[in-house]
């Protein structure tokens, strides 16, 4: 009888979206790229809202590979430091009045990226959600898929190895 | 600016993403590009340290990568990344532009093999590799 009550909905809601929302906005490309995330959970969907900008080929009007690389490198890191924060965001250790004042903590570097492209991506919204493999103290690796109407077909897929930020304490 | 670098740097401007982060053409050849993108702090991945993001350096890298293939004399119409992979090798000077080379090192009848490499101020000593498979001709739609 020693559990203590469940927090209230708005109070865990509040504490995960304030915390999400200080990581994506703090890093310029993102927004310029038009990046944003949708949560449910602990799990992540990165969302590119299409605009012309980023359009690759004007004569398919087809998006531009480098884009479709930075989004996915986008959502893997996303995720990879959405799951690395979590336990502190949780537990409150990390400060987030600090980080909605700008304060990043250190997000993990991009090694090495390989992207393949499977078909063009067209002139609309894209999705893309990112999965660990590996968690390593020092590396760790991820592998990301992006769509567009359909789930089940791909526009571009990634893996990457990340190196990550130094614990302190 | 030769008519052939002219006629370059006018494709890279009809790209409306290349236009976006403002690309240059610096130098134009067989089978060989290269392009700059100058530094933007919209294009800023680490605000602390005013890094450019890594998906900046990769989309430089990948239109290099396009516009080599497409002045390579086998190639026929547009080019269509297949795959690639870039190493990240360190951080860009932040203040300081990036310039990405590309060679085609084969050409089969339909894909390019290609290698690049990116490097700000310091020629010698890159921020990225890159090696790449990409498609060239009659693209379906």
């Amino acid at each position: 009888m020693s559990r203590p009550p469940p927090e209230p909905v708005q109070v865990v809601k509040q504490r995960r979206d304030a915390a999400l929302a200080a990581l994506v906005s703090g890093v310029p490309y993102i927004r310029f790229l038009g990046i944003t995330f949708d949560r449910r959970g602990d799990e992540l969907t990165a969302v590119l809202n299409f605009d012309d900008k980023l359009i690759g080929n004007p004569m398919l009007k087809a998006m531009h590979g480098g884009v479709t690389s930075a989004f996915l490198e986008t959502c893997a890191i996303m995720t990879l430091s959405w799951s690395y924060f979590w336990p502190d965001i949780e537990s409150g250790k990390i400060d987030l009045a600090a980080m909605e004042a700008g304060e990043m903590p250190r997000l993990p570097k991009t090694i090495g990226l390989t992207v393949d492209y499977l078909r063009a991506g067209l002139p609309r919204d894209a999705y893309a959600r990112a999965e660990v493999n590996r968690f390593g103290r020092r590396y760790a690796s991820v592998r990301a898929e992006a769509w567009q109407d359909n789930r089940d077909r791909p526009f571009a897929q990634c893996t990457g190895h990340f190196l990550m930020p130094p614990r302190d304490g | 600016m030769t008519d052939r670098l002219k006629i370059a740097q006018q494709f890279i401007e009809a790209l409306p993403h290349a236009k976006a982060i403002g690309l240059q053409v610096v130098e134009i050849g067989e089978g060989e590009a290269a392009l700059r993108m100058p530094y933007s702090p919209e294009l800023v991945g680490d605000p602390e340290t005013g890094v450019i993001h890594g998906g900046a350096v990769s989309t430089v890298i990948d239109t290099c990568c396009g516009a080599a293939v497409m002045s390579h004399p086998k190639a026929t119409g547009p080019s269509a990344t297949l795959d690639l992979r870039i190493d990240y090798m360190r951080a860009a000077t932040p203040g300081q532009a990036i310039t990405a080379r590309a060679v085609c090192y084969h050409m089969t009848r339909s894909v390019a093999f290609l290698r690049a490499t990116a490097h700000d101020d310091d020629p010698d000593l890159p921020v990225a590799t890159a090696a790449g498979a990409f498609t060239f001709g009659e693209l379906k739609s």
